[in-house]
């Protein structure tokens, strides 16, 4: 076991897979000399030569487009955005043609590429560089996302996405980057598909996933004090899904909430609660609560701790979850203004 | 201010500055003509023979002109299918013969096509079954033709996007070893598009071997060029990206043949990409569902109807010997026969399985899709004991 930062070992993913594979190929905006606004990407160009690792005109249509076109010729692009609000050029090129062509060619053509996109906030990055895009990416079939919490799970989730028959949008948590955790490479954690347990607990479930894993580790730390023994599962990759670790999870707690750093409106955590809600009803003992992002754009770096899910605002919501059976407290205080 | 020439005479002697030397001007090469490249007249009469343009071999254009008969009935009977309700929708692309079947014989075999929904001639042109390539039309799914066999992309929709996947295929080919050519349809009004100009950019910086091939018949759906560009001509779009470009009479088949052939020669000789712009008419509305009238006029398209590219390229075989009545009836009797075995098969009923929805959404089913999967497999079983 060594210590490194999640960077380090995308880094090492990344290399480990162009040596394993020719056809891999490495491109995006400042991605080679420079090695990435965040470095994932250093020393590939200098290891593998410019013809694998190599900068693109700054045109994200253009780069995943191009991608796709590579795929087509039997390539396996790994494309970056600088940023998740600069994907956006993208998107059409996501939506309708890197999710669509395999199904749209009844499985003739296939596009295995990945699109690696720092993303989600907690770094006081200025506006544009802080959004939390996930939702768009899960909505759109076709596409796998995929978005690790620890620094072995970082290396092996990239290994598999490039490893992927199918387009894999793969999300790095900004704030994570720099987090050092114990790796030993090349790890090999739990493949697609899978959700992982990363804290027992027997009193209520915290779900989450990416920049809210930590967030929800700390949570449950904390509410032993209060007397709550919580589980928290790591959701990894949010397509696939799995409905099977959450559900097991929420059927012997009884309890859930939902912890996403993304705004709440219409987004994953929308989607894992009404998933929970659907199999797991008559083990809850209270209602599937979110702890979410505010509804806004996301704000100017002084007031993004406001915005952002923290420790307080979930243990505000675990004590929510009806433990002795009285009427949540916000009921009872505005039936005593009336 | 302006200068009068006097004024400049005055002031030279104070303000003489050494002459600059006269650089090579850095546009050359990749400035199209001033005027669309014609070889022949709209009537079928040779133009003077170019050195730096050679034309195609009669064998090609006596081909050339059976594919665009074909095609043109082809056309025909699609639209025909549409009014029976056999088709969604079709946009013809007839009085764009020269440009369907020019681009489809500038290229090998192996070298790839990228189509916009317009280019069904181009497609059976380039020798897929037609019952395949109406298969988006008649909605039995997005792709008929298996791409990977006939080297051609799905037709594609959302405008311009194919552009950048030419790039990234022909630079995936190059990168590979092989000599592959990428040739991307598309239209006048798509070329506003951002993914014409990444597309274009992509391919010159990485000296992609790709065709961009302009059918500017004039309008998208209602909106005319001149909503689209102040441009002297779309063809002048490539030199801002240093790609050579050129513009051609759209309905001279000859024309049309050699530009393309020297356009497609330059990608495959290593010299990246290419930009074609043909000046052409779209005699139909936009599609069936579309009403030209309210846009466009028909003096408009009566002028157009002098310029027919399959009676030019006749006029002119026939002038040179290579075609007679006999030929022509022949070729005639093929686009008929063509046109029915399409009509016959067309009236079989296809069979679509609802199952087959998700067998290639990826690579191996989600959880969810397998769920999804057996609810739609009770529903079809519900529904058939119900029929018994
Ligand atoms: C991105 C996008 N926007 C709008 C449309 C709807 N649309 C389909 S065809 C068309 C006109 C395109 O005109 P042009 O590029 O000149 O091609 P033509 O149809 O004349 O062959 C439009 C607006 C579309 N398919 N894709
Ligand atoms: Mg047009």
């Amino acid at each position: 076991m060594a210590t490194m930062t999640m960077a380090k070992a995308l880094n090492a993913a990344l290399a480990d897979a162009m040596l394993d594979d020719e056809r891999v190929l490495v491109f995006g905006e400042d991605v080679g000399q420079l090695g990435g606004v965040f470095r994932i990407t250093d020393g590939l160009q200098a290891r593998f030569g410019d013809k694998r690792c190599f900068d693109t005109p700054l045109a994200e249509a253009g780069i995943v487009g191009f991608a796709v076109g590579l795929a087509m010729s039997g390539l396996r692009p790994v494309v970056e955005m600088q940023f998740d609000a600069f994907a956006y050029p993208a998107f059409e090129q996501i939506a309708s043609h890197m999710a669509k062509l395999r199904n749209r060619t009844r499985g003739a053509l296939s596009v295995p590429m990945v699109i690696r996109v720092p993303y989600a906030g907690g770094i006081g990055g200025v506006e544009h560089h802080c959004d939390s895009s996930e939702a768009y990416y899960a909505h759109t079939p076709g596409l796998k996302v995929v978005t690790p919490a620890t620094v072995e799970d970082a290396y092996s989730l990239l290994r598999e996405a490039i490893a992927d028959p199918d387009p894999v949008v793969f999300l790095e948590p900004k704030k994570l980057y720099f987090a050092s955790g114990e790796a030993e490479l090349p790890a090999r954690t739990a493949p697609f598909g899978r959700a992982v347990v990363r804290r027992p607990g027997t009193d209520a479930t915290l779900v989450a996933y990416g920049p809210a894993v930590p967030v929800a580790l700390e949570a449950a730390e904390a509410a032993r004090e209060d007397g709550w023994d919580l589980e928290v599962v790591d959701v990894r990759t949010i397509v696939p899904f799995d409905d099977a670790t959450v559900t097991a999870s929420v059927r012997r707690t009884g309890r859930c909430v939902v912890i996403t750093e993304a705004q709440g409106f219409a987004g994953v955590g929308a989607e894992i609660a009404a998933r929970v809600q659907e199999r797991c009803f008559h083990a809850l003992h209270a209602p599937v609560l979110r702890v979410a992002g505010l509804d806004i754009p996301y704000p100017a770096p002084m007031l993004e701790h406001t915005h952002l899910p923290g420790v307080d605002r979930v243990l505000d919501t675990v004590a929510r979850l009806q433990w002795d059976d009285r009427p949540d407290p916000r009921w009872l205080a505005q039936g005593s203004a009336a | 201010m302006t200068t009068t020439p006097q004024a400049v005479r005055r002031a030279s002697p104070r303000t003489r500055r050494p002459a600059t030397p006269v650089a090579p001007d850095p546009t050359a090469g990749l400035l199209p003509q001033t005027a669309p490249v014609r070889l022949l007249d709209p009537d079928g009469t040779p133009l003077p023979p170019r050195a730096d343009l050679p034309a195609p071999p009669v064998e090609t254009l006596r081909e050339m002109y059976r594919r665009m008969v074909v095609g043109r009935r082809f056309d025909a009977q699609a639209t025909a299918l549409t009014k029976q309700g056999r088709l969604a929708v079709y946009p013809s692309s007839r009085g764009q013969e020269a440009c369907q079947v020019g681009a489809v014989l500038a290229l090998r075999d192996d070298d790839w096509v990228f189509p916009t929904y317009r280019e069904s001639m181009a497609l059976t042109a380039r020798g897929i079954d037609p019952v395949e390539v109406l298969t988006l039309l008649r909605g039995d799914w997005h792709c008929g033709y298996d791409p990977t066999v006939v080297h051609t992309a799905p037709q594609c929709t959302p405008l311009a996007t194919q552009c950048v996947h030419a790039a990234g295929l022909a630079y995936g080919e190059s990168y590979q070893g092989r000599d592959t050519v990428a040739l991307a349809f598309i239209g006048d009004g798509a070329t506003s598009e951002g993914d014409f100009h990444e597309g274009l950019n992509f391919a010159a910086v990485f000296k992609a071997p790709v065709v961009y091939f302009v059918q500017n018949n004039k309008y998208a759906i209602s909106v005319p060029l001149s909503r689209q560009t102040a441009a002297p001509s779309l063809a002048y779009k490539g030199v801002g990206y240093g790609v050579p470009s050129e513009q051609v009479d759209g309905n001279d088949p000859v024309a049309v043949l050699a530009v393309l052939t020297r356009a497609v020669a330059h990608a495959r000789a290593g010299h990246g990409p290419y930009l074609v712009e043909a000046h052409t008419y779209r005699m139909e509305a936009h599609t069936n569902a579309d009403d030209a009238s309210r846009y466009r006029d028909p003096d408009e398209v009566e002028a157009w109807r002098d310029r027919d590219p399959v009676a030019r390229l006749e006029a002119y075989l026939r002038s040179r010997g290579e075609l007679d009545d006999a030929a022509v009836a022949q070729i005639a009797a093929e686009a008929e026969a063509y046109a029915a075995d399409l009509r016959d098969r067309m009236h079989a009923q296809p069979t679509v399985d609802p199952l087959s929805l998700f067998e290639h959404v990826y690579a191996e089913p989600t959880p969810q899709l397998v769920e999804q999967r057996e609810m739609v497999r009770a529903e079809l079983a519900a529904d058939a004991e119900g029929d018994a």
